[in-house]
């Protein structure tokens, strides 16, 4: 493949961005082509089938499974109301009854004359999709729902936990290499997104869940902090449905990390305004990475970084992998034949200097390109 | 299956659409037989933000065209390749596909009794190529409700119902249908249809099933899968998932129509394809074969014992997107094991996640590949675990016993996989398939499966194991040729006997007349790993077992072979069988691990010692 690199995760402070909307069977949309939506606004709905019930009647009456359609006061389809007579057996010539009260409020589903049961079901679940972030509606899904465009800010991370939040962007620390404490966590940042430097602490995010923080964006998270915040560990990387009260972002990896300067200067500038996140990852083909979206009030012209070129000398880059993880560096050389690296293996490499004016020899495929 | 002239057929194209890349590979009659030409590979354009799998396939074969300065692709994108060929610079005789992509085929399996019909239905959907979700039966523990509730949270892409032997049990039959009928599952892909479900049960339960599930699911009946207990018949309900998998599956993904339209024969899911070739193999040889596919999410494991076709799928073991989760289920301890130096297990954690997150890096130094060889090797052993508890004899059957068999404690259901029967493993998956050194695969492949007596090693060179697997469907022939001549890269054979002795006891001597006349004699006592360098050819051998180890003759009998080399010769690994010797202090284990490596020259043992050291 033409480029093994890493690409660099896009951090922009202005950009177009577009969201699907959909159901998750189909349903009515409630927005029209062209309507102004905020964060909140329902934009589809719809019904799933509710819960069902199985009873097992043949058992509770004493019945043969054949004889249980006859036994029956209802009929599949019909509405039942809980505590309401739904199936009787006559014995004697009749003299003494047996009944079976319906246990849910809802409708009869199934009668089997072969197991014996019925399947009574529980009213409809209605379920809800709103438009996470405010714009423009640009296009409609028949009953699935819709598209939805907005002009903003964008700050992808490389791993979030979490789903869908809106609170307003607060800065906690001044520096990119700062630590994310409980102590810079305050009651005031109630509803807020809370922006870190190079770490966030177990207990700072313990301290930010209690407050009612709706979001952490930090450089990194030790890998047991996480772990012990969440109770479990997390296997496989596909997150966004933990069941937790405030979605976490990483923006740089596992372990204390320096926030890059360009996210944490775009973030820093976006103090105070209203942000959409979602911790949402999914690492494999059409990556998911987690995102911190603000809408722009103006259109502005769009500032997204095209790498056509790939890497060259001078490009700003990260290092990925051990042995100098973390580290930032401008590429010196890009010498194009294979080298053999210590592991043995023949790969692509590049020459850069890191901060400290050290020269190293880094293979491509674990650098990662910084937005300069 | 079309039916094609074999002899018209010159020039062929086959692609793989992964989950990650789609790799094509360009296969060609040369000489009178077929050779691998080139490979091209694009990264795979299922998802957002293009949704189109042709795009990926039309990048993979412009990557060939370009390598052999020759024109594949039509002009017309909604036409795809250029068949049949036009001339020598212009088309390919046949065009053939599978695919993984967008997470490959997701089944749900039910049956009434756990270990027996539902066990028969989830093999049917594994050796379909199928992840399986989840298998549900009457006896699997779960409160109705619970059933009902899992069967609304999973999606899949269909689900396999089985259950009763024909002319048994209708009530349970009707209770799993009804239970599904409850849930009112709803498909992964295309919102709107009908979830596709197989019934291959009982058939006195069909008109009841078709009653429950007719009208609320697209339902499709086939042959019992268990028509009576002492039998599977797994061939109808695996024809009816692949084309299904066509028709409903490959139909919903994003330019699979467009895709579909465009090959020779119908695309099969990607691990359904590996199996073709496993089987092929085995029968091939004429002995038990094990291959195994590690990838970045998922670990596949085929095998073939007694003539039966077995795979299984750990949907949570895999090398970058899961690779947390083999932490996890091996435990760092047993990922340390195989580690010759110290290391913090927190820091080993955090370096382990960000290989999740950033899962195309690859290892710099040395101790990173020592990691992530060790990671591999409990990843392959999990799946090996797996497999063996599914690839197993029926359950539930009545056997004839002779008075032989009187004191044998053996049982219905007991695992296919015979360490000592095995003859030969195929691995494939990047840790294995481009490791620095061969030899680091084949130590991967034997501490992970631990291979008993004799068995032939080897890997798939770049993993084109799906395309050939599809090519045999229409063109065995040219699938074989390919197969044994640019697919498999023979590593060696191991000789591994099975006992135990104390460390430096002798175990067994290994005496080999080689391809050039010349004998070479080794004696390898218990505790060690040494090797025959055979590069090339066959060898006479003759291999003589300490008293109390066994290499598939009986405890100390001798065994005389032709074995096969390659790039690790004959691998001699007295290191003992049930068990396997490793000793459990940290300084013993270290010194025992670098003696291996060593031996085998595994690793660049003075880049080795600088951490050996640390």
């Amino acid at each position: 493949m033409a480029h093994a690199y890493t690409p660099g995760l896009k951090v922009t402070d202005s950009t177009i961005i577009t969201k699907r909307r959909r159901l998750p069977i189909l349903g009515e949309v409630l927005v029209n082509l062209g309507d102004t939506v905020r964060p909140e606004t329902i934009v589809a709905r719809t019904k799933i089938p509710g819960d069902p019930e199985t009873v097992n009647v043949a058992n509770k009456l004493g019945l043969e499974p054949e004889d249980v359609p006859d036994c029956m006061l209802k009929k599949e389809g019909d509405t039942v109301k809980k505590g309401e007579i739904i199936a009787e057996k006559k014995s004697f010539f009749g003299l003494f009854k047996s009944t079976l009260e319906s246990p849910i409020d809802g409708t009869l589903d199934i009668i089997s004359p072969i197991t014996g049961q019925i399947t009574l079901r529980g009213p409809a679940i209605p379920i809800e999709i709103d438009a996470y972030i405010p714009g423009k509606v640009i296009e409609i899904l028949d009953r699935e729902g819709v598209v939805i465009q907005t002009h903003a800010a964008l700050v992808q991370g490389i791993f979030g936990v979490g789903g869908e939040r809106q609170g307003v962007l607060r800065m906690a620390v001044d520096d990119p290499n700062e630590v994310l404490t409980a102590d810079k966590i305050t009651p005031d940042m109630k509803g807020c997104v809370v922006v870190g430097g190079s770490l966030v602490t177990l207990d700072a995010i313990q301290k930010a869940d209690q407050v009612g923080v709706v979001g952490i964006v930090a450089g990194g998270l030790i890998d047991r902090d996480l772990v012990t915040f969440l109770g479990y560990d997390i296997g496989v990387a596909i997150t966004g449905q933990e069941d937790i009260n405030l979605t976490i972002i990483m923006t740089e990896g596992f372990g204390q990390i320096r926030m890059a300067d360009k996210t944490f200067k775009l973030l820093k500038s976006l103090d105070g305004k209203v942000a959409s996140i979602n911790g949402a990852t999914q690492i494999r083909a059409g990556v998911m990475r987690p995102e911190v979206i603000v809408a722009l009030e103006e259109e502005s012209e769009v500032h997204d970084t095209v790498f056509s070129g790939g890497m060259e000398v001078g490009t700003l880059i990260r290092i990925i992998r051990e042995p100098y993880f973390g580290k930032l560096a401008t590429i010196v050389a890009l010498p194009p034949e294979l080298q053999q690296i210590e592991s043995g293996t023949k790969a692509r490499v590049l020459v850069a200097k890191l901060e400290t004016g050290e020269t190293v020899t880094v293979p491509r495929a674990n650098v990662e390109l910084i937005e300069g | 299956m079309a039916q094609i002239n074999k002899e018209k057929i010159n020039s062929i194209i086959a692609t793989d659409c992964g989950s990650t890349t789609t790799k094509a590979i360009l296969i060609e009659k040369v000489d009178g037989v077929f050779r691998l030409i080139a490979r091209g590979e694009a990264p795979t354009t299922v998802e957002a933000p293009f949704e189109d799998v042709t795009i990926g396939v039309r990048n993979a074969v412009r990557e060939l065209e370009e390598l052999v300065g020759r024109k594949f692709l039509s002009g017309d994108e909604e036409r795809g390749l250029i068949t049949p060929r036009i001339d020598e610079k212009t088309g390919v005789d046949l065009y053939l596909s599978t695919s993984s992509a967008g997470g490959g085929l997701q089944m749900m399996v039910a049956g009434v009794v756990k270990n027996m019909t539902a066990e028969s239905a989830e093999r049917a959907a594994l050796g379909a190529g199928a992840i399986v979700m989840d298998a549900i039966a009457i006896n699997d523990g779960r409160m109705p409700h619970q059933k009902i509730q899992r069967i609304r949270q999973l999606r899949p892409d269909m689900i396999l119902v089985s259950g009763g032997i024909d002319g048994g049990t209708i009530s349970h039959v009707a209770e799993i249908a009804e239970l599904i009928a409850a849930a009112e599952p709803r498909p992964r892909l295309g919102i709107g249809y009908n979830l596709p479900i197989i019934y291959a049960g009982n058939k006195d339960a069909r008109n009841y099933v078709k009653d429950i599930l007719g009208h609320k699911t697209d339902l499709r009946i086939v042959e019992n899968l268990r028509p009576v207990l002492e039998r599977e018949v797994l061939g109808p309900a695996r024809h009816e998932i692949h084309n299904l998998f066509m028709e409903h599956v490959m139909a919903q993904a994003p330019g699979y129509n467009k895709l579909m339209k465009w090959t020779d024969a119908p695309i099969m899911p990607t691990p359904g394809a590996v199996g073709l070739i496993i089987e092929n193999t085995a029968k091939q040889e004429n002995m038990s074969v094990v291959g195994v596919d590690i990838g970045g999410a998922t670990t596949d494991v085929f095998s073939v014992f007694k003539e039966t076709f077995n795979r299984t799928v750990s949907a949570n073991l895999g090398m970058s997107y899961s690779i947390c989760n083999v932490l996890t289920e091996a435990g760092v301890e047993n990922i340390l094991r195989w580690i010759p130096f110290d290391i913090d297990p927190f820091d080993l954690r955090n370096r382990i996640r960000n290989k999740m997150i950033r899962p195309t890096t690859i290892p710099q130094t040395l101790e990173d590949l020592v990691i992530e060889q060790a990671l591999a090797r409990e990843a392959l052993r999990l799946a090996f675990e797996h497999h063996k508890r599914l690839a197993v004899g029926l359950r539930g059957i009545q056997q004839v016993r002779d008075i032989s068999q009187t004191f044998e404690q053996t049982s219905t259901g007991e695992t296919l996989v015979d360490a000592m029967e095995l003859g030969m493993i195929i691995g494939s998956g990047g840790v294995l398939s481009h490791a620095p050194r061969r030899i680091q695969s084949v130590l991967m492949m034997l501490d992970a499966f631990q291979p008993e007596g004799i068995t032939r090693i080897t890997v798939d060179s770049i993993f084109m194991a799906p395309q050939l697997g599809v090519l045999s469907t229409l063109h065995p022939e040219a699938a074989n040729d390919v197969f044994q001549r640019d697919c498999l890269i023979r590593l060696g054979t191991a000789i591994a006997p099975v006992g135990e002795a104390k460390e430096g006891d002798p175990c067994v001597t290994v005496i080999a007349t080689l391809p050039n006349g010349q004998v070479v004699e080794k004696s390898v006592p218990y505790g060690s790993i040494d090797t025959i360098p055979l590069a090339e050819g066959h060898a006479d051998v003759v291999i003589r077992p300490a008293r109390g180890f066994d290499v598939g003759a009986g405890r100390g009998h001798e065994v005389k072979a032709q074995l096969e080399g390659g790039v690790g010769g004959l691998i001699i690994d007295a290191r003992g069988r049930q068990p396997f010797f490793l000793p459990s202090d940290t300084e013993n284990r270290i010194r025992k691990l670098v003696e291996w490596y060593k031996a085998l020259d595994v690793y660049p043992m003075d880049v080795l010692a600088k951490y050996v050291k640390k």
